[in-house]
């Protein structure tokens, strides 16, 4: 197996899927510059012509429409947006015409666009360069979300969005990109609605999205040296999520904490702890954790952002606090 | 050049015309446009769209037709002109006011009358209502009320279009107050960007709603909406339907043959309400002077004096074909399933690219 970072495996997909279907082209701002995509477009306007890597003005709804309209004539756009918080400008494309035309027209006509959104934070950005806005779009019916936390992911994730034949939100991390993996050269796909089960463990399950996925497996790792053996889940899709896997899990553990790179209030964290309750409630044996952003802008100076972010610490403290709420979990567990 | 009371230089409230396109006596010229058989062509497309049009405001009257529905009545001309210019292969863009770009354009009569009814059996399946029609078959991927909504999925069918090596124009139809939507003039940007082959059809019926233009905008001058942008525009009197296809020819073709986008403006005049069967509802006595003015350029009646010069005198037979098939289409689609309640889950998720 051949090693990638993330930011090598969205490349590689890219310019497989360049490569092998000529409906594909990708728009957006920045494509030509490594300013606004990193290494991820690195060359592809060179290697496959600049006619299909398009680096657009600077006009995110219309250029979202136009990719959406070319989705409904055929073709497979990939639309950019190289800072999420751009995207805000393109509400009209992705969220009123976009994901409602399958149902709106009845299933006469589907939107095979996908809509590659960059998360971009730190650095002292400040609060429209670091939005993670992921919990926005999985309101919204007629649109698939996925947030791939690993390079394995990165790949197949793009892969199978670019071939299903709905509007995908795809969201990547730049705080991910130098994370390596295993990432195989032939095309494959990772299934959308497919969590992975990165550890696994009987006392708490560690719900991950994204970035937070990758805190997990740190965060269960001192969690074992207590003694406390976490399920650590990836769910890389948010919409739809892996709703099988994640309440087997709790099941299990009796105890879940969910673990989400954006705010609390309405977020994707509150949704899946809302449908935790609902589905395992019974089987709970504390309150289903969140770790969130707070509810508050992004800050830009370097101490206000070590304030701001969550990460491995807040993850066990929370797992500390689900498995000693109520009675201890070896106790619990020996009762039962 | 001639002048005609019908002409666009007597506009009311409007500014002269800038060019040569569009007085209502267009001289004869060799392009079949001003042939008998064109022309009754052409009349029966706009006939049909306003036989159409009075049957679905019947039903609203009637309460049958629930959905709500934006009458194109007045405005057929601008429909009826443009498609004589499209192959079925180009793609056309609605907005919330679109029976006609739809029945223009080829869409099925039935599934038209049988989507307001919400019935299965029409065009979006039941699902759309009379603001979102879709007939792919045809060339028509969505039309939405969202103001300007479709004007950049037209750049996108044109940018493939492009991409492909293809002839295929992309045809957006909008009214005047989509011009004051950002998208719009991105659209127009990128269109003109990428010189891809889209017509901008602005429709301007001076009114957005309830507001007329002089209360949104200082200058009469949407004709000049693409310039900033290098899209050249034209003003047409948009009542008359072979001035509205000459125009739109010339810049299909030149679209077609790589020369990029145009925007053609169409000055015309909605005859009933912004939405529903009546005729001033929401925008009061004002309206009513002026609708008596525009009734007397009845884009119709207009064809019919033309076929008159030309000998063609008794059109009754004909309009007795479209009323029948009116009446037809009614039937049918009435008789059409409405949709089951356990449906309503049903294509959240597209399972399979429709696309061509």
């Amino acid at each position: 197996m051949r090693t990638l970072s993330y930011v090598q495996a969205i490349r590689e997909a890219h310019a497989q899927l360049l490569a092998r279907d000529a409906r594909v082209f990708v728009i957006g701002q920045g494509l030509w510059s490594p300013w606004y995509a990193g290494a991820s477009l690195e060359g592809l306007d060179r290697e496959f012509g600049r006619e299909r890597m398009v680096d657009s003005p600077v006009s995110e709804n219309a250029v979202t429409g136009l990719a959406v309209g070319a989705a409904l004539v055929g073709m497979r756009p990939i639309v950019f947006h190289p800072r999420m918080d751009f995207m805000l400008l393109a509400m009209d494309s992705i969220v009123n015409q976009a994901a409602n035309c399958s149902y709106l027209f009845g299933g006469t006509i589907s939107v095979p666009v996908v809509i590659r959104a960059v998360i971009n934070r730190g650095g002292e950005q400040g609060a429209q360069h670091s939005q993670a806005l992921h919990a926005m779009f999985m309101h919204v019916p007629g649109l698939k979300v996925v947030m791939p936390a690993t390079a394995y992911d990165a790949k197949g994730l793009l892969i199978a969005a670019l071939e299903d034949p709905n509007p995908v939100l795809y969201i990547d991390d730049r705080w991910l990109y130098a994370e390596t993996g295993d990432v195989p050269e032939q095309v494959y796909r990772v299934p959308i609605g497919q969590a992975a089960i990165r550890r696994t463990g009987s006392d708490v399950t560690l719900i991950g999205i994204s970035t937070m996925a990758a805190h997990n497996l740190k965060a269960a790792a001192t969690l074992a040296r207590e003694g406390i053996e976490a399920e650590v889940i990836d769910l890389r899709s948010l919409k739809p999520w892996d709703r099988e896997t994640v309440f087997a899990s709790v099941r299990k553990t009796a105890r879940a904490v969910v673990a989400d790179p954006g705010w609390r209030m309405a977020g994707a964290a509150a949704a899946i702890a809302a449908e935790i309750y609902e589905a395992a409630f019974a089987s709970l044996r504390a309150p289903v954790e969140r770790v969130t952003l707070p509810d508050a802008p992004a800050p830009s100076s370097r101490a206000e952002e070590l304030a701001y972010y969550p990460g491995e610490h807040e993850i066990v403290e929370a797992a500390r606090r689900a498995v000693g709420a109520g009675q201890p979990a070896k106790a619990a567990r020996g009762a039962a | 050049m001639s002048t005609s009371t019908c002409g666009i230089k007597e506009l009311p409230g409007g500014t002269p015309a800038r060019d040569e396109a569009g007085p209502a006596a267009t001289p004869f010229r060799a392009d079949g446009a001003d042939s008998p058989d064109w022309l009754l062509q052409r009349w029966g497309v706009m006939l049909l769209i306003r036989r159409a049009e009075e049957a679905i405001a019947a039903m609203v009257e009637a309460g049958e037709v629930r959905c709500p529905c934006h009458l194109y009545i007045g405005q057929e001309a601008v429909a009826a002109g443009v498609a004589a210019a499209l192959t079925p292969s180009d793609t056309v863009w609605g907005g919330h006011r679109s029976h006609g770009h739809y029945l223009a354009k080829g869409g099925s009569l039935e599934k038209l009358f049988a989507e307001v009814l919400g019935r299965t059996s029409g065009c979006s399946g039941g699902r759309g209502g009379s603001m979102h029609l879709a007939s792919p078959e045809v060339g028509i991927f969505g039309t939405v009320p969202i103001v300007a909504g479709t004007v950049p999925l037209a750049v996108g069918a044109a940018f493939a279009s492009r991409m492909r090596g293809g002839k295929d124009v992309a045809v957006a139809f909008f009214g005047d107050g989509a011009l004051e939507e950002g998208h719009l003039h991105e659209s127009l940007n990128l269109a003109a960007v990428y010189r891809l082959p889209v017509l901008f059809v602005c429709e301007n019926n001076l009114y957005s709603s309830h507001l007329h233009w002089s209360e949104r905008r200082v200058a009469d001058n949407l004709d000049l909406a693409g310039e900033f942008h290098s899209v050249p525009g034209t003003r047409v009197d948009g009542n008359d339907a072979v001035a509205v296809y000459r125009a739109a020819h010339r810049a299909i073709e030149g679209a077609r043959r790589g020369e990029g986008p145009s925007l053609l403006e169409c000055r015309t005049f909605r005859w009933r309400g912004h939405v529903g069967a009546g005729w001033d509802t929401d925008v009061g006595v004002a309206r009513r002077g002026e609708l008596a003015e525009w009734l007397n350029r009845d884009p119709l009646a207009r064809v019919a004096e033309r076929l008159a010069v030309l000998g063609v005198h008794d059109l009754a037979a004909r309009e007795r074909v479209v009323l029948n098939r009116v009446a037809d289409a009614v039937a049918r689609a009435r008789a059409g399933a409405s949709p089951d309640r356990g449906r309503v889950l049903q294509h959240v998720w597209a399972e399979a690219a429709c696309a061509p």
